[in-house]
């Protein structure tokens, strides 16, 4: 079974750490905390449960269909949008549990002082391919 | 020769390699790497021997393997003397390979690679490619079943039941991809079925044999699902269903009944109805009652109460449905059928787009939102 662990730059639940953006942590901090993901990740491909994992740049903009012959309208980024996805990380586990217990364990990367920072995750399984016997 | 006629051959490969000495590990990861060759240099250069090639490239991959690690040294010595093959018994060796690699203390996913690659000879590029898996995870999963597996002998009895729960997951899950799942599923337990004759195994074919059969029929054109109800009979393999009814007939008349074979009793009675209307609902729910007593799965008994409303009227069934649990995947989809099929269409509408909304897949999530629209479209016609 595979889920979506999507992370948020915006709309979380309220944090249950209070910790300052990443630029103000020390250059070692913020390598612990890279460090961190990186092995998380490495672990998951060794135990035979990672897909992929990518992140976002928070800049971009929203597009649509704007009729026939004219150029798509392009527009934002919006300031004020309420959720900003920052990356995700596609793992692939043999129950939901499984998925819960990795995406505490990422949750769990250090902040300033080392201290696990709490980050909320969002686990979203993924829409599979139908089974065959179904009656 | 062809590629699965190559692939037929690797389980007796891989036991020749244990035979002369290798561990299990060592000679699944020298056979694959010698598969891997044969591959690339057979289609200009066929072995007169194809067999006699394997084993060969394959033992030296082997040892190859060994001289590189020299911590082993004293190990080598040991098989480097080549032990006699001894007289041929590659249909046990099979059969236990099956039961290694069904192991049960290997999470599932990893007894399906494992059996995909130890006995059904694929590739791990493909069995990577048909799971939707990168090449790198697959292969990490597949050795560290492996290593699980350490110190695992292959002339351990082992269990059917894990074997045939391995083969129905590769043939039930419904990926796609350039390795046709279902048909290797059924190519393993075809195999399986040579080597023994437990009723339950040949239940398991003559339920994946009785399914294929509906292939054609069970997806449109757009790849869009279509329910048993409305296929197109016509398109239905009657060559798979009647091997598959003879199949599951020889099982019956054992006496041994299993969840395998009730599964294909109602399979097989679902296929004998020339039209959705002459299905003979009142013995399938029979073969329900069994299937509910061999194995208490509460998915049976939604299916059940299902079957319950084609036998004796919607509202039977919507009451059997009320005495299980209403959290069970497809619990609020065979609500809304069965309101619907009872004429309450506000309701069942309803219940269609709350099932959308729960489907773990595409073609379900689409099948119920299309049932929705149909059904509001009922309602102001």
């Amino acid at each position: 079974m595979k889920y979506l662990l999507l992370k948020h730059y915006r709309g979380n639940p309220a944090p249950v750490v209070d910790y300052p953006p990443m630029d103000q942590w020390t250059p070692a901090e913020v390598d612990a905390h890279m460090g961190y993901m990186h092995d998380f990740a490495a672990r998951l491909e060794r135990t035979g449960e990672f897909i992929d994992g990518q992140a976002l740049a928070p800049d971009g903009a929203y597009v649509r269909y704007d009729g026939e012959g004219r150029p798509p309208v392009v527009d934002g980024p919006f300031p004020e949008t309420k959720d900003l996805i920052a990356g995700w990380m596609v793992i692939d586990v043999d129950s939901w549990d499984r998925a819960v217990e990795l995406a505490g364990e990422l949750s769990a990367a250090p902040g300033p002082g080392g201290k696990p920072i709490h980050e909320w995750l969002e686990v979203r399984p993924f829409l599979a391919a139908p089974p065959t016997v179904t009656e | 020769m062809n590629e699965s006629a190559l692939r037929e051959l690797i389980p007796a490969v891989i036991g020749v390699l244990v035979r002369r000495g290798a561990d299990f590990a060592s000679a699944e990861d020298a056979v694959q790497e010698a598969l891997i060759r044969a591959l690339q240099t057979w289609p200009d250069r066929p072995p007169a021997d194809p067999k006699g090639w394997l084993v060969t490239a394959a033992w030296r991959k082997f040892l190859d393997q060994l001289r590189s690690e020299s911590s082993r040294r004293e190990r080598e010595a040991a098989v480097t003397l080549e032990p006699p093959v001894g007289p041929s018994q590659t249909a046990d060796d099979t059969l236990q390979l099956y039961f290694l690699c069904a192991h049960p203390s290997l999470p599932p996913a990893s007894a399906v690679a494992l059996t995909l690659r130890a006995v059904g000879g694929l590739t791990t590029r493909q069995i990577a490619a048909a799971y939707l898996v990168p090449e790198a995870t697959m292969a990490q999963r597949i050795s560290r079943a492996k290593r699980r597996l350490a110190g695992a002998r292959l002339d351990q009895p082992g269990e059917f039941a894990t074997v045939l729960r391995v083969l129905y997951l590769v043939f039930n899950e419904g990926y796609s991809g350039d390795v046709d799942l279902a048909t290797e599923a059924i190519r393993l337990t075809r195999q399986v079925a040579t080597l023994t004759d437990e009723p339950e195994v040949a239940g398991l074919l003559a339920l994946m044999l009785l399914h294929h059969a509906r292939r054609a029929s069970r997806t449109g054109p757009d790849g869009r699902l279509v329910p048993l109800s409305a296929q197109d009979r016509s398109r239905w393999d009657t060559a798979l269903i009647a091997e598959g009814v003879q199949i599951l007939q020889a099982a019956l008349a054992r006496d041994r009944l299993g969840e395998y074979q009730a599964q294909a009793a109602i399979a097989a009675l679902h296929a004998d109805a020339r039209t959705a209307a002459e299905t003979d609902w009142v013995q399938i729910v029979e073969w329900y009652d069994e299937l509910v007593r061999l194995t208490g799965n509460p998915l049976a008994r939604l299916n059940r109460a299902v079957a319950v409303g084609g036998a004796d009227g919607p509202r039977a069934g919507l009451a059997e449905l009320a005495r299980l649990d209403p959290t069970l995947p497809r619990y609020v989809a065979a609500a809304a059928y069965l309101h619907e099929q009872a004429g309450d269409l506000h309701l069942a509408a309803e219940l269609y787009v709350q099932a959308a909304r729960a489907a773990a897949s595409v073609a379900e999530r689409d099948h119920l939102t299309r049932q929705a629209a149909r059904v509001r479209q009922l309602i102001t016609a």
